[in-house]
C-alpha cells in the first residue's frame, strides 16, 4: 500500500463523511432542542435531492447554486410540518415526546417515501454541474472539482450554522431552550416559536444535504431510509446533542468506512457504521463528542 | 374468570375452525389471503409484545423476520435439512441477533435501541442486497410436493401461538414485570423488577415469532429474493398493524391485521402506490389522536351507549 493510496482513501473517506456530516447536522440539532427525534430527516434530504433534479431538469440551473433554493423550500416545509404534526407533541413529558416523534417521523417516512414514488416514479435521477469532468491532482491524489466543491459547501454551512447559533440572539435562545426550556421561558425567550424555526433549520439543513447528495450519488424516493440511518448512526458516535461534534463524526465515518472498504471490500461498507455505533454505546455511551451526564 | 374462559374457549375454537378451511375450499386467493393474514397477526403480536408491553419502539423488525427467514430457507432448501428443524433454527437465530442489539442499546435509556433496531434493519437488508444478490427458486423435488394448505396450517398455528404467546406473558409474573418497566422505569427498578432483564425477555419473544414469521414466508414463497425478507416495509407492516389495531392490547394485533391485510389489498387493486401514503396518514392520525387504536374506538362508542341506560 503506497503513501498514495492511503492519502486518495483518507481524502475520499473525507469528500463522503462531509455529506455524513451535514445529513446529520440537522439530525442533531432538532434532537438538542426540539428532543424530537425526526426519523424522517432523510426523507427531507431526499426531497431536497428532488427540489435540485426538477430545477436543474426545468431551468438548467446548476445544482450547487440550487442549494439557494432547496434550503429555503425545505425551511418552509419544515414549518409546516412542524405546526401540523411535531407541534403536537411538544408539550408532553421527555420521554413519551421521543417515543411519539418517532412514531410520527416514521409514519411520515412511510407517506413521503410513498408519495415521491407515486408523482416521480421509482427511477433514479442524478443531476450534473458544470464542474462535472473537471479534477486536479495534488501530491498524486486525485480531487475531483464536484467533490471539493461539495465539500466547500458542505464546510460554508456548518460556519454559517454556528455564526448563527453562536453570534445571533435566536442562537442564543436556541442553545438556550436546549439547555433548559422552562428557564429558557422563564427568561422571556418564546420557546414554541424557537422550537418552529429550529425544525424548520434542520429541514433546511436536510434539503442543502440532499443537494449535496443529488450531485454525488443520485436521488431515488427510497434512498430517504439510508440517510436517515447514516445521520442517525454519526449523531449517536457523536453524543446525542452535539451538534458540531456531529459534523466532525460525520467525516470520521466516511473515513472509516474508505478504509473498511479498502481492506473488506465494497459489500460489507454499511457493516461498519453499526459496528461503531455499538462499540461507540458500549465503551463511550456519552458519544465521542458529549460530555458525560 | 368466566369471560375470560369464555374467550378463550372461543379463540379455541375460532382457530379449530379456520384449520378446516383447507379441507373444504381449494380456492388459492382465499387460502393466499387468509395466509396473509395469519402472518400479519404474527407480525403484529410480535411487534406488541416489546413495543407495546415493554414500550420499546423497534423500528427494524425487519432484521429479526429477514434473518428468521433466511437461516431456514438457507438451511431447509440448500442445505436439505427438514424444514421444522429450519423453522426452529430460523426462531433462535433471531433471537440471537436480538441479543447482540438489545444487551448495549437497552443498558442506555431512551433512544438508542429504536436507533440501533432501525441499524441494524438496513444494515442487514444493504449486506444481504450486496452479498445475495441472486433470486433463487425452491429445488424441483421441493416444488413438486408444495401444497399450500400445510403453508396455511402453519401461518394459522403461529397466528394462534403469538397471540397465545402474549396472553400467557400477560398474565405472568413476568408479564406484569414488563409491563411495569413500561409505566415507569424507575418506579419498576425501585421495587425490585430487574428492567434490563424484563426489557431482554420482552425482546427475545418478540424477536423469535418475528424469526418464526420469517421462516414461514420462506416456507411459503417458491421463489425467494434474500433483500426483500429484510424490506423494510414488514417493519411498517408490523408497527401499522399494532397501532391501528390498538397497541399494548391482546386483541389490538388480531384487529389490525385483519383490517390492514383486507385494506391493503383492496386498495392495492385500485390505487397501487398511493395505498401506503393512506396508512402512513392513517397511523399518524392513531398517533396523534386515537392512541388505543381500533380496539379503543370501538369501546369508546360503547361507552356513551351505557351512560345512557
Amino acid at each position: 500500500m503506497s503513501p498514495q493510496l492511503i492519502a486518495q482513501n483518507l481524502v475520499f473517506g473525507l469528500f463522503v463523511g462531509s455529506n455524513y456530516g451535514l445529513a446529520a447536522v440537522g439530525l442533531s440539532l432538532v434532537f438538542g432542542v426540539l428532543r424530537v427525534l425526526n426519523v424522517a430527516h432523510g426523507e427531507l434530504l431526499m426531497v431536497g435531492g428532488y427540489v435540485t433534479f426538477w430545477l436543474f431538469t426545468l431551468t438548467g440551473l446548476d445544482p450547487f447554486l440550487s442549494a439557494l433554493v432547496c434550503a429555503p423550500v425545505l425551511f418552509i416545509l419544515g414549518l409546516a410540518l412542524n405546526q401540523g404534526l411535531f407541534g403536537f407533541v411538544e408539550r408532553l413529558d421527555e420521554e413519551t415526546k421521543i417515543k411519539n416523534s418517532l412514531l410520527i417521523s416514521f409514519g411520515l417516512t412511510l407517506v413521503i417515501q410513498n408519495a415521491a414514488q407515486a408523482l416521480w416514479t421509482a427511477d433514479e435521477r442524478s443531476v450534473s454541474s458544470s464542474l462535472v469532468a473537471g479534477g486536479t491532482v495534488v501530491l498524486g491524489v486525485a480531487l475531483p472539482y464536484t467533490r471539493l466543491a461539495g465539500l466547500i459547501l458542505a464546510l460554508l454551512t456548518i460556519v454559517a450554522l454556528h455564526q448563527l447559533l453562536q453570534r445571533t440572539y435566536f442562537g442564543k435562545a436556541v442553545r438556550a431552550t436546549a439547555e433548559d426550556w422552562e428557564a429558557a421561558s422563564v427568561a422571556g425567550i418564546d420557546v414554541q416559536r424557537t422550537y418552529l424555526i429550529t425544525f424548520a433549520l434542520g429541514a433546511a439543513l436536510a434539503g442543502v444535504a440532499g443537494t449535496l447528495v443529488s450531485i454525488q450519488y443520485s436521488i431515488a424516493p427510497a434512498v430517504g431510509i439510508a440517510w436517515t440511518l447514516k445521520a442517525l448512526v454519526v449523531v449517536v458516535l457523536a453524543g446525542l446533542g452535539s451538534i458540531f461534534g456531529a459534523f466532525a463524526a460525520g467525516l470520521l465515518l466516511g473515513i472509516a468506512e474508505q478504509i473498511s472498504v479498502f481492506i473488506l471490500g465494497a459489500a460489507y461498507r454499511e457493516v461498519v457504521g453499526l459496528v461503531l455505533f455499538l462499540l461507540v454505546l458500549v465503551l463511550r455511551p456519552q458519544g465521542l463528542f458529549g460530555r458525560p451526564h | 374468570m368466566v369471560t375470560r374462559q369464555r374467550w378463550l374457549i372461543g379463540s379455541a375454537l375460532l382457530v379449530a375452525i379456520l384449520a378446516t378451511v383447507p379441507l373444504f375450499t381449494d380456492r388459492r386467493d382465499l387460502l393466499n389471503l387468509l395466509f396473509l393474514v395469519y402472518l400479519a397477526v404474527c407480525l403484529g403480536q410480535s411487534w406488541n409484545i416489546l413495543g407495546g408491553f415493554a414500550g420499546q419502539v423497534n423500528l427494524g423488525h425487519a432484521a429479526f423476520f429477514g434473518i428468521g427467514s433466511l437461516v431456514a430457507r438457507n438451511l431447509w432448501a440448500v442445505q436439505n435439512y427438514p424444514f421444522s428443524l429450519a423453522f426452529v433454527a430460523g426462531g433462535l437465530a433471531a433471537v440471537a441477533f436480538a441479543m447482540v442489539i438489545g444487551m448495549p442499546t437497552f443498558r442506555l435509556r431512551g433512544v438508542y435501541f429504536a436507533i440501533g433496531t432501525l441499524g441494524v434493519g438496513e444494515v442487514l437488508r444493504l449486506t444481504t442486497a450486496n452479498a445475495l444478490p441472486l433470486v433463487s427458486a425452491l429445488p424441483t423435488e421441493l416444488v413438486n410436493t408444495y401444497d399450500l394448505a400445510s403453508r396455511y396450517e402453519l401461518a394459522l398455528g403461529l397466528a394462534a401461538a403469538s397471540t397465545l404467546a402474549a396472553y400467557l406473558l400477560l398474565s405472568s409474573r413476568l408479564g406484569l414485570g414488563v409491563l411495569a418497566v413500561r409505566e415507569d422505569e424507575e418506579a419498576a427498578q425501585a421495587t425490585g423488577v430487574d428492567a434490563l432483564r424484563h426489557k431482554l425477555a420482552a425482546l427475545a419473544v418478540s424477536a423469535l415469532f418475528a424469526g418464526l414469521a420469517g421462516a414461514t414466508f420462506a416456507y411459503y414463497h417458491v421463489s425467494y429474493y434474500p433483500e426483500l425478507a429484510f424490506s423494510p416495509h414488514w417493519t411498517f407492516d408490523a408497527v401499522l398493524i399494532t397501532f391501528i389495531g390498538g397497541v399494548g392490547t391482546l386483541i389490538g394485533p388480531v384487529i389490525g391485521a385483519v383490517f390492514y391485510v383486507l385494506v391493503r389489498e383492496q386498495l392495492a387493486v385500485t390505487l397501487v402506490s398511493v395505498h401506503q401514503v393512506i396508512f402512513g396518514i392513517l397511523f399518524i392520525v392513531v398517533v396523534l389522536t386515537l392512541p388505543g387504536g381500533l380496539v379503543d374506538l370501538s369501546s369508546r362508542l360503547r361507552r356513551p351507549r351505557k351512560r345512557a341506560k
